[in-house]
């Protein structure tokens, strides 16, 4: 049964691993906005140059 | 009419087309042609007309090229990289962001930019080899997303955001987590065999996980409650610290004297919900200040002139000195205290009080800081250094020093001093009884009444029910400051008002005609004239009147700051100040009524009349004051009392008004309220009414564009919803009706609770049951009560 002992060693330190992360994402500012991010996943990577108007509907 | 492909606005009178694509003016027009050369049309696709119209005066940043003013508002600046980060306003949608963040395809040197859209900022990083900070604000500035740099910006330097509540949450949630998991195994059998074995490690990591909790996470609610202390205050942090001090002690001895698991899992659980409630309850409007002073009306610098020669340059305002002389551009505001030299001064003071109409000057005259120039240049020489002017001057009141540690007591507080009192005579009364029937036992029951008692479900009612009320009036476009004032406007008896600017309207004038009627020949012609003249008169009566049909003047002549001349076909209109009237038609009209502002025509024979302007009061400003009446009414005002009869006609009888009040005065007239024991509502908008806004019990800002800045206060409120003010009382007073409800839900846990601990029958699995579900139900109950309240008011 002491394997317990590895088992709950292994627990806490994958919770730790996700306690850091969270506190390192904290500290860089990502949760500063959480407002903006959001809209920036849409924009689109590459703007199609051609004047038609309907070039802009997803085609990658 | 076709409207702006660029900002949407209507294409008045001069549509120019480009591209099959309609623009209002050449400004819109521009910001097209820059976006398109640079491939960078897909910001149309994105909104429909998403741009901003840009408003252009040259020179305005002009101080920019000063490197070491500069320098000021640089975040980062070595080698050739430097990173600015600006403060845009007129951010407002996707649209902005996008193209915000592909500012380096228009210029390489920009490396690169990141719009905070909450905060209405960028963050630009750029190679100064290629471009300055001044480029890049012409820049910004040329696509229409003015910066706004003021006085402000140059002390501070890199605000820190504070964070430490999301990692004090951090800490209590993961703790919270991680202890649940360890300790449920107990909650069920204790005496298993491998259990029995391994319960001692379970218990030592727990009393690990609950250390961070205990001394950091919760390390504020005995700082609160010590300071509550020893001023006497019984505050709601009291009965949770000793909760928590007393959780934490008897836990951790059950785990060292290894008789019990303690109640980690409880303490945990406590702190993480009542972290969540203080995180909920901080709504805040990131891109709104409510801390503001004439500092961050004022720009950074200003165009002085030499005396002997006539060489320009750049300084900052606050280096400026008695007999300086300045330059103000149009549109420029005025820093400081000044006599004017020369330029025709024609002085906007809306900033100050309210009063849009703008007031001529001559020169020799004294003009105060505050004011914008519109017109042309004018020449000033200083009076006053930046803090002494008349107007900075009442920032030195003690009010704005003091920081706002009020002995405003909220309705939590008041109850928890009760509250405590009680737990602590049942607790020594249980003790008692135990003591007398069974010792042993005693110290537990002691112990158990104090940690079942912990008034987490009360301590969770205000924030969550504030909270919400709060996110509500934000949608409401009444923007408060934080929780608290919820609470004080519920307790208001007294409204104050300002008069111009927030019972009267700034965004529309009232214009009527006085005298003989034009014939059309002669309104077409007037209306061509003015639409030739900038002056915010001039523009202000071209908007009232809408040309009908628009023509080349044969002859234009516009004498600045005093009356424009037009003529067609041999036939002449003038139009200006009397003054300028008698002048070009060599006659002498009188008139009457020297209280509003009046625009004179004449044709070249013959004086027909005046257009006179005055502000308008607020639609629905009688209905909102009559559903306002059983509180005391007053209107304190800066102006002179010609309005009082009309206002009179429109407020109800027992309205009282108070005219010709300085900005002192109107503080001290708060304060004397104060004195009286009355609480006291400020509504105001300009930078007059700061101090008494800073005094008063709640202070809140009136403005018809929340982006534009107002004076320090509570709260800030769109001036479209004025007509509101009835319900977002009511809606306060309903809140702590709710509050209230809340409060004997909760109490009937703690009872449920005490039941447990007096007979001495709280397991930990009782108290890790009880605890989150009081909790939770509470913030279901007042969620649920707030919805249906706000959903009867809905707007």
């Amino acid at each position: 049964m002491s394997i317990i002992y590895m088992l709950l060693a292994i627990s806490v330190i994958v919770a730790l691993v996700f306690f850091v992360a969270f506190i390192f994402s904290v500290r860089k500012g990502q949760y500063d906005d959480t407002y903006t991010p959001s809209i920036r996943i849409l924009f689109e990577d590459e703007i199609k140059t051609e004047k038609s108007p309907n070039t802009n509907s997803t085609n990658n | 009419m076709e409207s702006c492909y660029h900002c949407g606005d209507d294409c008045r009178d001069t549509t120019i087309v480009l591209q099959d694509k309609h623009f209002c003016c050449n400004g819109c027009k521009t910001v097209y042609e820059i976006l398109n050369e640079n491939d960078l049309t897909y910001y149309y696709d994105l909104e429909q007309s998403p741009g901003i119209s840009p408003i252009r005066f040259e020179g305005k940043f002009d101080y920019l090229k000063d490197e070491q003013i500069a320098s000021k508002l640089l975040e980062f600046n070595e080698q050739d990289t430097q990173i600015v980060n600006l403060l845009i306003p007129s951010i407002h949608c996707s649209s902005c962001i996008w193209v915000l963040e592909h500012l380096g395809k228009i210029n390489n040197g920009i490396i690169s930019s990141q719009v905070n859209f909450p905060e209405k900022t960028v963050r630009i990083q750029f190679n100064t080899q290629a471009l300055s900070l001044f480029n890049v604000v012409q820049l910004l500035t040329r696509l229409g997303y003015e910066p706004y740099i003021s006085l402000e910006d140059d002390d501070t330097k890199q605000k820190k955001t504070d964070r430490s509540l999301i990692y004090k949450l951090g800490v209590a949630g993961f703790a919270f987590g991680n202890i649940m998991f360890l300790s449920f195994p107990e909650y069920f059998e204790v005496d298993e065999f491998w259990l029995d074995r391994f319960k001692f490690v379970f218990r030592w990591l727990m009393f690990l996980f609950a250390l961070p909790v205990v001394f950091y996470s919760g390390w504020d609610y005995f700082i609160s409650a010590f300071k509550g202390l020893r001023s006497k205050l019984f505050n709601i942090d009291v009965p949770i610290a000793l909760g928590i001090s007393v959780l934490f002690v008897r836990s951790a001895l059950e785990v060292i004297l290894d008789i019990g698991t303690g109640f980690f899992d409880s303490l945990s659980g406590l702190v993480f919900f009542l972290l969540l409630g203080k995180f909920f309850q901080k709504k805040t409007y990131a891109y709104l200040s409510f801390e503001r002073d004439y500092r961050s009306y004022f720009p950074l610098a200003v165009t002085q002139l030499a005396k002997d020669s006539n060489e320009e340059k750049q300084t900052q305002i606050k280096n400026l000195q008695p007999g300086d002389r300045i330059l103000i551009r149009n549109e420029e505001l005025i820093p400081v205290d000044a006599i004017l030299i020369s330029g025709n001064a024609f002085i906007d003071y809306s900033f100050v009080t309210g009063e849009t109409q703008p007031v001529a000057k001559s020169s020799g005259s004294k003009v105060f800081a505050g004011g914008r120039q519109a017109g042309g240049s004018i020449l000033l020489e200083v009076i006053n250094a930046v803090e002494q002017s008349y107007l900075t001057q009442l920032w030195s009141n003690d009010v704005f020093n003091k920081k706002n540690t009020s002995a405003f007591q909220t309705l939590t507080d008041q109850i928890s001093k009760r509250f405590t009192l009680v737990i602590i005579s049942i607790a020594i009364l249980a003790l008692g009884f135990w003591l007398w029937y069974l010792p042993a036992e005693a110290l537990n029951v002691f112990t158990a009444v104090l940690i079942v008692a912990c008034p987490c479900a009360i301590a969770l009612a205000a924030p969550f029910t504030l909270g919400n009320i709060l996110r509500y009036f934000g949608k409401a476009k009444l923007y408060l400051k934080n929780a608290e004032i919820i609470e004080r406007m519920s307790q208001l008896d007294t409204l104050v008002f300002d008069k111009t600017g927030t019972l009267t309207t700034s965004e529309k004038n009232n214009i009527t005609y006085h005298g003989k009627a034009l014939n059309p020949e002669e309104q077409n012609l007037l209306t061509n004239t003015l639409r030739s003249s900038n002056h915010p008169l001039s523009r202000a009566l071209y908007q009232w009147l809408q040309s009908e049909e628009i023509y080349t003047l044969d002859d234009f002549k516009e004498d600045v700051g005093k009356g424009i001349h037009g003529s067609k076909n041999k036939q002449h209109i003038y139009a200006g100040s009397l003054n300028y009237i008698n002048q070009s038609n060599h006659t002498q009209n009188q008139v009457e009524n020297h209280n509003t502002t009046q625009v004179h025509v004449a044709t070249s024979n013959d004086y027909k009349g005046f257009y006179s302007f005055c502000n308008d009061y607020r639609n629905a400003l009688k209905s909102t004051f009559n559903n306002l009446k059983k509180y005391n009414l007053i209107v304190l005002s800066g102006d002179n009392d010609n309005e009082r009869e009309a206002l009179s006609k429109l407020l109800p009888k027992h309205t009282e008004y108070f005219f010709n009040q300085k900005p002192e005065d109107k503080l001290d007239f708060i304060k004397k309220l104060q004195s009286q024991g009355k609480k006291v509502l400020m509504l105001g908008d300009g930078l007059n009414d700061a101090g008494a806004l800073a005094q008063s019990d709640v202070g809140i800002a009136i403005s018809e564009n929340i982006n534009v800045f107002s004076p320090a206060c509570d709260g800030i409120l769109d001036a479209n919803q004025f007509s509101l003010l009835p319900k977002f009382f009511s809606l306060s007073r309903k809140a702590i009706r709710i509050i209230k409800y809340a409060f004997i839900f909760s109490l009937l846990y703690n009872l449920i609770g005490l039941g447990f601990a007096i007979t001495g029958h709280l397991k930990p699995v009782i108290a890790a049951i009880l605890m989150p579900l009081s909790s939770i139900s509470i913030v279901v109950f007042t969620t649920i009560y707030t919805y249906l309240v706000t959903k009867k008011l809905r707007v």
